[in-house]
């Protein structure tokens, strides 16, 4: 098997990851895409693990610790979205912006959902 | 100094001679990337997170393919049953809604999908400038055994996979902290 289908397969699975995470509002769908990165990662891992018949099995191994840690980090990431959605009643992850700043945020809600480019902020 | 052309033993084929194993590649390719791009597109939450299944579940035969049978079952265990159903759960529990809902993305889906096809587009050109004459040749006996993982983890990498045990632990209890609010707030009150 030519190593550029593997590699090919895990560009484009990691591009379909990277929309996910900057286009999805449901937090939960954003982990989604965080997922299918991780996944991405781990066939390359895999992928390179065979061509080089590594004897440690390193790329192999290493994706079962990807795994493991993908495992553990949806564990957390689910228990702070839900969290916040007690706090909020909301998990859409456009609508937390306490932590923005004050002035860009009163521009915002002034324009509606574009961004205040070339307003006057200050 | 200059390092000796590494000449391989056997000329690899060309892309036009298509073996078994790449034509099985290529299908569950497909329906890996299909299914993915209907996972990020769909605009109902649960069937997005059924679609996640299939992507991750063609992705453990992907593995196969590779011979790496143990990546293929944990793939298949951990990831199609126990983070899709946390996130089913997750989905469910935030009382996501259940039907068709027009509010799914954000207003930059545009921005989004040029990144996205810039991402892609840029790591697929690297990968094929750096691997275009790469040939992986398939071993016979498969590499990923358990026997042959459970080796390498338990003789070569004992320390990381203590480490990753112990990792498991502080997310456990992060996790159990995080969603149980009268163990956070009891101190402030």
């Amino acid at each position: 098997m030519h190593l550029l289908y593997p590699l090919t397969l895990s560009a484009l699975l990691f591009g379909v990851g990277t929309y996910a995470l900057l286009a999805r509002r449901n937090a939960v769908l954003v982990l989604m895409g965080v997922e299918l990165m991780l996944n991405a990662v781990n066939l390359d891992l895999v992928a390179f693990d065979v061509w080089l018949r590594d004897t440690l099995r390193s790329g192999q191994v290493f994706a079962l610790f990807v795994i493991t840690i993908a495992a553990a980090e949806v564990g957390v990431a689910l228990a702070i979205v839900l969290a916040v959605f007690r706090l909020r009643a909301t998990v859409a992850i456009d609508e937390l912006t306490d932590l923005g700043e004050p002035d860009a945020l009163a521009a915002e809600r002034l324009t509606g959902v574009e961004l205040a480019k070339g307003a006057d902020v200050s | 100094m200059t390092a000796a052309p590494i000449t391989p033993v056997h000329p690899a084929p060309g892309y036009l001679a298509v073996s078994g194993a790449e034509v099985v590649f290529l299908l569950l390719g497909l329906v890996v990337l299909g299914a993915a791009v209907l996972c990020v597109t769909s605009r109902s939450v649960v069937r997005s997170a059924l679609w996640l299944v299939l992507s991750l579940g063609g992705l453990a035969g992907c593995y196969l393919v590779l011979t790496a049978e143990l990546v293929a079952v944990v793939q298949v265990l951990i990831y199609a049953g126990a983070v899709v159903v946390l996130l089913l759960f997750g989905l469910m529990f935030t009382r996501a809604p259940i039907g068709r809902s027009a509010d799914v993305d954000t207003p930059n889906r545009p921005v989004a999908a040029v990144v996205g096809v810039a991402a892609a587009g840029l790591l697929a050109w690297l990968l094929v400038d750096a691997f275009r004459l790469s040939y992986l040749e398939l071993p016979a006996a498969p590499t990923g055994t358990a026997e042959a993982i459970g080796a390498a983890v338990f003789r070569h990498y004992v320390l990381p996979f203590e480490v990753i045990s112990v990792l498991l632990l502080a997310a456990l209890i992060g996790a159990l902290v995080l969603s149980r609010p009268d163990i956070s707030t009891a101190e402030h009150r």
